[in-house]
């Protein structure tokens, strides 16, 4: 076939990006003031508790926090680190329920216009109810000690944003990329496999970096209204009602850093999945 | 919330379903639609798996009106009261030995009680998140500061945070009304950077070609612009309120709203299981109330602009 | 290249046939508005047609009728000799949008595969035929970029490729350097001449710029709207290869004042000359950029 010496596969003429070393330190111009605020924010706060002698009850020094954080990874009353762990696995197994089932009525709420109809109003409902508040209702089911109705009540609250964003992502699609299908005579098929998927997917990954906060939420309120003792929202709510504040914020850390961590999961992987959609473009020369 | 919603699709065309009459009572219909489904479904598991069926209120030993034939553990009356029994619980008093209140009063007492906090909250919460996102958009370095620290303020669940509120200022109402703005804010802020932004920049241009002000441009120009942003995030705040409601007065000591009854009626759960589940009812109803307030506002506002008839 | 047998069966009669074509766009059972009314028109194997009008005069829905994305309330569109729906089902025709209507997760590459996947080609044939393609309209280098790297111009030119990557026997385009600048337009043009000539597509060409259709076609379509009627055709007989030369020629402005009195007996000459897109438009293209 009539080829141009290679000249296909060779990117010469990258778009004009930023070189690498000015790259590196634009970046760390850019977040130089969070880390700033965090620095200042964390002495401000030990040099405040010390100098003012507050008692170092509700808001006790960064310093106390981080040591109660290591004293008690592994204590027999309030074990963080088996804690987290626990805690983890709730959010894990609802995330991925929720977002299994998320998935999966978005693609029937896309492919059929009745389910759709029926579905859509349902999510739009579901937003608006304080969904949490079913949290004792599914202890009552599925048993207080058992780690699946936390799974489900972080399930429930994962399924409504992944759901909706999806159905939008399949549905929303330009329609002139549809007339363009259409004039070559496409099956339904090939449209939802080439065209509505794809689509889909930076919607699907806005609902994703939701979802892994949610699913955190909801194992922690699910703990909140009962559970087995070695979980972040009971370690939260025996150490606070102990007057252990500093356990109570060495477990909020514990709690805030997961779910860091999940999200960052997320965004990492969403900038190999889809490396080229606009908002990992935004990100590069912010 | 018609259903169809406003389909924008990357040319920034707008496809806007019928918000006119025949669309809202279809999706009153299709609301109903859902609600006989589930009503189906429910007393259908009921009917294949419950225990046997008696009349509502009746004593144990009365005579059975239908006994199903299999036995499912999820399928009792403890874990899922027939749907009439839970309806009818709001008629009947809630404490017979104390009060003749019946459960509807207390209920809507109690809903009307957390909607004022909640209420209190999301309006603190909501000029919170526009002050914020108004800095933001006029100080880039604050907001590269303290943007993503107002983010990560939510990956901590505000469950963990309420009793150490609860303990630094005091239980009371108080407390409640800070935890509903806490989590009232973070949509509004989030949603606001990105609204104020979403001026066309022509019209920006356009405003110094006046020598306008910032603070003109921001009045005539950003805030008028952003308004479709700020009401789609007021609508998650609004639910976020009465979430935040509900949890505070457990932790705070409240004993007159929604959020302590469901904890007292989770405690006695086995012995009238239809009472939480009318209270969870109640607190639903409560939450779709107060967003539907915020969707009228909405309509009101933002009549005549394309795609104002989105849910 | 190999053209398959089917598409060349009707050579020598016409690629596309019309006869008393009515369009009435309709809501809920009422019939709203005429867009196209009695409609007759042939277009031979091999020919350049523009179809120009003022906004609303129904070319665009013209275009669609030849590629039946939109059926015609009354009369008959034959397409390569068989009705509009089997010749899309046969995958007769090729369409260029206004909009590049790339697929952002595909390179340039692999959008110009698009036709052909769906084809159900081999994955050797695809990437025989992208090359091609893509070396056609001169953007063989650019076959790994995203569709966001490309300017205006080079990804309308990936769309011109993709649609002429499966051979299909008429391209039909919509306006398709509408959006562009003027200069852009302009070179476009000769790449599309280029195109048609080495390949002999039969060529459908909606626009709204009197002197983009002269330089082009072998005739223009004139229409009028509301309804949408054809009321004049013009025979552009400019002699070929047209270049720079021919935007200079004598007859070359004879034949735009031709077309502009046919738009203004329609009644169609208020705003579209040419480089004066409607408000609506530019505010449309406005949110996209």
């Amino acid at each position: 076939m009539s080829s141009t010496a290679g000249a296909a596969g060779r990117s010469g003429i990258a778009p004009a990006g930023p070189r690498p070393g000015s790259r590196w330190a634009r970046r760390i111009r850019y977040y130089l003031p969070a880390v700033l605020v965090f620095a200042g924010g964390i002495i401000g706060w030990e040099v405040a508790v010390t100098a003012l002698g507050l008692k170092g009850f509700v808001l006790p020094r960064p310093s106390a926090i981080v040591s109660a954080l290591i004293e008690n990874l592994n204590s027999p009353r309030f074990g963080l680190l088996p804690s987290a762990r626990a805690t983890l696995i709730e959010a894990l197994g609802g995330l991925a329920i929720g977002t299994t089932t998320g998935v999966v009525v978005a693609l029937a709420t896309a492919r059929w216009a009745t389910a759709r109809g029926v579905l859509l109003p349902v999510a739009v409902a579901a937003n608006a109810v304080p969904i949490i508040a079913f949290a004792p209702i599914l202890n009552n089911w599925f048993g207080l000690e058992n780690p699946l109705a936390k799974m489900m009540m972080a399930a429930v609250l994962v399924f409504f944003p992944v759901m909706a964003n999806v159905t939008r992502g399949l549905v929303q699609v330009d329609p002139a990329a549809l007339e363009l299908m259409r004039s070559t005579a496409a099956s339904e098929w090939q449209i939802l496999r080439k065209v509505r998927i794809p689509n889909a997917l930076p919607y699907f990954f806005t609902a994703m970096k939701l979802a892994t906060t949610l699913s955190l939420i909801g194992a922690i309120v699910g703990e909140y209204f009962g559970g087995a003792s070695l979980v972040l929202g009971r370690i939260i709510v025996q150490s606070s009602s102990a007057l252990r504040f500093d356990i109570t914020w060495a477990a909020i850390l514990l709690a805030a850093v997961t779910g860091i961590v999940f999200y960052l999961a997320v965004v990492a992987l969403e900038r190999v999945v889809i490396p080229w959609h606009a908002s990992m473009r935004a990100t590069e020369t912010a | 919330m018609t259903s169809a919603t406003a389909a924008r699709g990357p040319l920034g065309r707008a496809e806007i379903s019928s918000a006119d009459g025949r669309g809202r009572r279809r999706s009153v219909v299709t609301y109903l639609l859902v609600l006989a489904i589930i009503f189906v479904v429910w007393e259908g598991i009921k009917f294949l798996g419950g225990v046997p069926w008696r009349e509502p209120g009746a004593a144990p030993g009365s005579p059975v009106l239908w006994n199903p034939p299999f036995r499912w553990p999820i399928a009792n009356d403890l874990k899922l009261p027939h749907v009439w029994t839970i309806l009818l619980s709001f008629g009947e008093p809630w404490q017979p030995a104390v009060s003749s209140e019946n459960l509807g009063q207390y209920l809507l007492g109690a809903a009307l009680y957390t909607w004022r906090e909640a209420a209190i909250g999301f309006v603190l919460g909501a000029l919170l998140g526009l002050a914020l996102a108004t800095i933001f958009v006029h100080v880039r370095l604050l907001e590269r500061a303290l943007v993503p620290y107002v983010i990560a303020s939510q990956t901590i669940p505000i469950i963990a945070l309420a009793p150490l509120i609860v303990f630094a200022v005091g239980q009371g109402i108080f407390a409640v009304v800070i935890i509903a703005t806490y989590l009232t804010f973070f949509p509004v802020t989030i949603a606001m950077i990105r609204g104020l932004r979403s001026v066309d920049p022509r019209a920006i241009e356009l405003m110094r070609s006046y020598a306008a002000s910032r603070t003109e441009i921001y009045w005539k120009v950003r805030l008028p612009a952003s308004l479709p942003y700020l009401f789609t995030a007021l609508k998650i705040s609004a639910t976020a309120s009465i979430v935040g409601a509900i949890i505070g007065e457990d932790t705070g000591g409240i004993q007159q709203g929604l959020g302590r009854v469901i904890t007292t009626f989770n405690q006695y759960y086995a012995t009238g299981p239809e009472k939480l589940w009318a209270a969870i009812i109640v607190a639903s109803l409560l939450g779709v109330a107060f967003f539907l307030v915020i969707r009228a506002a909405e309509i009101a506002v933002l009549r005549g602009r394309p795609g104002a008839a989105a849910g | 290249m190999t053209s398959e047998q089917s598409k060349t069966a009707v050579d020598g009669g016409p690629v596309v046939r019309l006869s008393g074509v009515d369009k009435v766009f309709s809501r809920g059972g009422q019939p709203v508005t005429t867009a196209l009314e009695g409609i007759d028109l042939t277009i031979a194997r091999g020919e350049f047609v523009s179809l120009i009008g003022p906004s609303g005069c129904g070319k665009s829905s013209l275009l669609r009728l030849f590629g039946d994305l939109v059926a015609p309330t009354r009369g008959e569109v034959i397409v390569n000799g068989k009705p509009a729906d089997h010749a899309r089902r046969d995958r007769d025709y090729g369409m260029v949008f206004q909009a590049p209507v790339l697929f952002e997760w595909r390179t340039v590459e692999d959008n110009v595969k698009l036709p052909l996947e769906i084809l159900g080609r081999s994955a050797r044939d695809r990437a025989a035929r992208a090359r091609e393609m893509l070396d056609l309209v001169e953007l063989g280098e650019f076959a790994k970029h995203y569709p966001y790297q490309l300017s205006g111009g080079m990804q309308q030119r990936v769309a011109i490729a993709r649609a002429l990557s499966f051979e299909p026997a008429i391209l039909l385009m919509d306006e398709p350097f509408g959006a562009l600048d003027e200069m852009t337009r302009e070179r476009m043009n000769s790449e599309v001449l280029r195109i048609w000539e080495r390949t002999g597509t039969t060529i459908v060409f909606v626009t709204h710029s009197i002197p983009e259709a002269v330089f082009l076609s072998s005739r223009v379509v004139v229409m009028s709207a509301r309804p949408g009627r054809i009321t004049d055709v013009v025979t552009i007989d400019l002699p070929r290869p047209r270049g720079e030369e021919t935007r200079e020629s004598p007859r070359y402005f004879e034949l735009v004042t031709a077309v502009r009195e046919g738009l203004r007996a329609g009644g169609g000459l208020e705003t579209d000359e040419p480089g004066l897109a409607s408000p609506e438009r530019t505010l449309a293209e406005g949110a996209v950029g």
